[in-house]
């Protein structure tokens, strides 16, 4: 089992508890304040508040 | 093999792809579209095989390009994501290809638009050309709305939504129908159902397994070559008259429909990307 990681979140500060094998470009919610955020680097990780969807967006 | 994975934003479906990838000890080389810089003149050669994963449209079609240009096979092409990714491109060639498709007219002014509107008959659906997840659809139910919404999206949006796409209102029973085609191979289907008209699970259809009938199964391929081929979700409508096509995806999203319809999704995309860079490689 692959222990966890925790990265401050940039809106609250609140502890963000993530999955060691959480990928760089990862979109995670966080727990306390709801916020969407993005891994932007792994090692360390560093989370940063994901872009908000823009027009040309889909699949 | 060497292959590249185009992406942005990591989704589900990317990270299914990567566990994929990694199970067959398949070495990939992860291409952050926020990170590409392309000299066109350079023409390099590094992938036997890119897998497009993209969020945005626009830097999706433009990176094929360049990658098809300089002879780098693609999941999926250039020309693909162009037919898909433009709603009036993708009803052209179903038209052209002989694929049912709901009555679908095109105007460039708010004046004509009205008229298009008005030759259907309401309540018809406008859709902007170029956009994903059900964004921006508008059904429009009479005549005051359509005037209301024409001008707002001529005064108030770029210069693409002043393109109208105006098509039929299918009065389908409360579901669509999204396949999933791999080559020439209808792999599954899902019904996505919603008490609302709009029925796609980014707005909150619900998916359950639709059985891939012989009529889905010939409308999807027949759809998925039309538009060019490879990997892509088909949407169709259960029109009076008989299924229709209504879209086709280019990078299509199957987060929800891996259990639905019991088929490994990704695995089958990894399957048909190493046979595109098997195929289409040449000696490094």
């Amino acid at each position: 089992m692959a222990t966890a990681v925790i990265a401050k979140c940039p809106e609250c500060a609140a502890d963000v508890k993530l999955a060691a094998d959480v990928e760089k470009g990862e979109i995670v919610p966080c727990s306390d304040c709801g916020a969407e955020l993005e891994v932007v680097e792994r090692d360390p990780v560093e989370l940063r508040l994901a872009p908000e969807e823009e027009e040309d967006w889909g699949e | 093999m060497r292959i590249g994975v185009l992406c942005s934003r990591i989704r589900a479906e990317e990270k299914l792809l990567f566990e994929g990838f990694a199970r067959r000890r398949l070495e990939i080389e992860k291409i952050d579209d926020r990170e590409l810089v392309f000299d066109l003149a350079a023409q390099p050669r590094r992938f036997d095989v890119v897998l497009e994963r993209c969020l945005h449209h626009s830097r999706a079609l433009y990176a094929l390009r360049i990658l098809n240009q300089w002879g780098v096979p693609t999941v999926n092409t250039y020309e693909v994501a162009l037919t898909c990714g433009d709603k009036i491109n993708t009803t052209t060639a179903l038209i052209a290809a002989g694929v049912p498709s709901p009555r679908t007219l095109i105007a460039f002014t708010p004046e004509s638009a009205l008229e298009a509107i008005e030759t259907l008959g309401y309540p018809v659906v406008l859709k902007p050309a170029i956009g994903s997840w059900g964004r921006l659809l508008a059904k429009i139910s009479d005549r005051d709305a359509a005037e209301a919404l024409l001008e707002h999206k001529d005064t108030l949006g770029s210069y693409q939504h002043a393109i109208f796409y105006i098509q039929e209102y299918v009065d389908k029973p409360s579901r669509d129908i999204r396949s999933f085609v791999v080559g020439d191979e209808t792999i599954g289907a899902i019904y996505r159902e919603s008490s609302h008209w709009i029925t796609n699970t980014a707005r909150g259809g619900r998916a359950r397994n639709c059985p891939v009938t012989p009529e889905i199964d010939r409308l999807s391929r027949a759809a998925a070559r039309a538009v060019g081929g490879g990997v892509l979700a088909i949407d169709l409508l259960e029109h009076p008259d008989g299924l229709v096509v209504s879209e086709v995806n280019y990078t299509m999203e199957f987060r929800n429909s891996i259990d639905t319809t019991g088929v490994d999704i990704p695995g089958r995309i990894i399957d048909y990307v190493l046979r595109v860079g098997e195929l289409e490689a040449v000696p490094a």
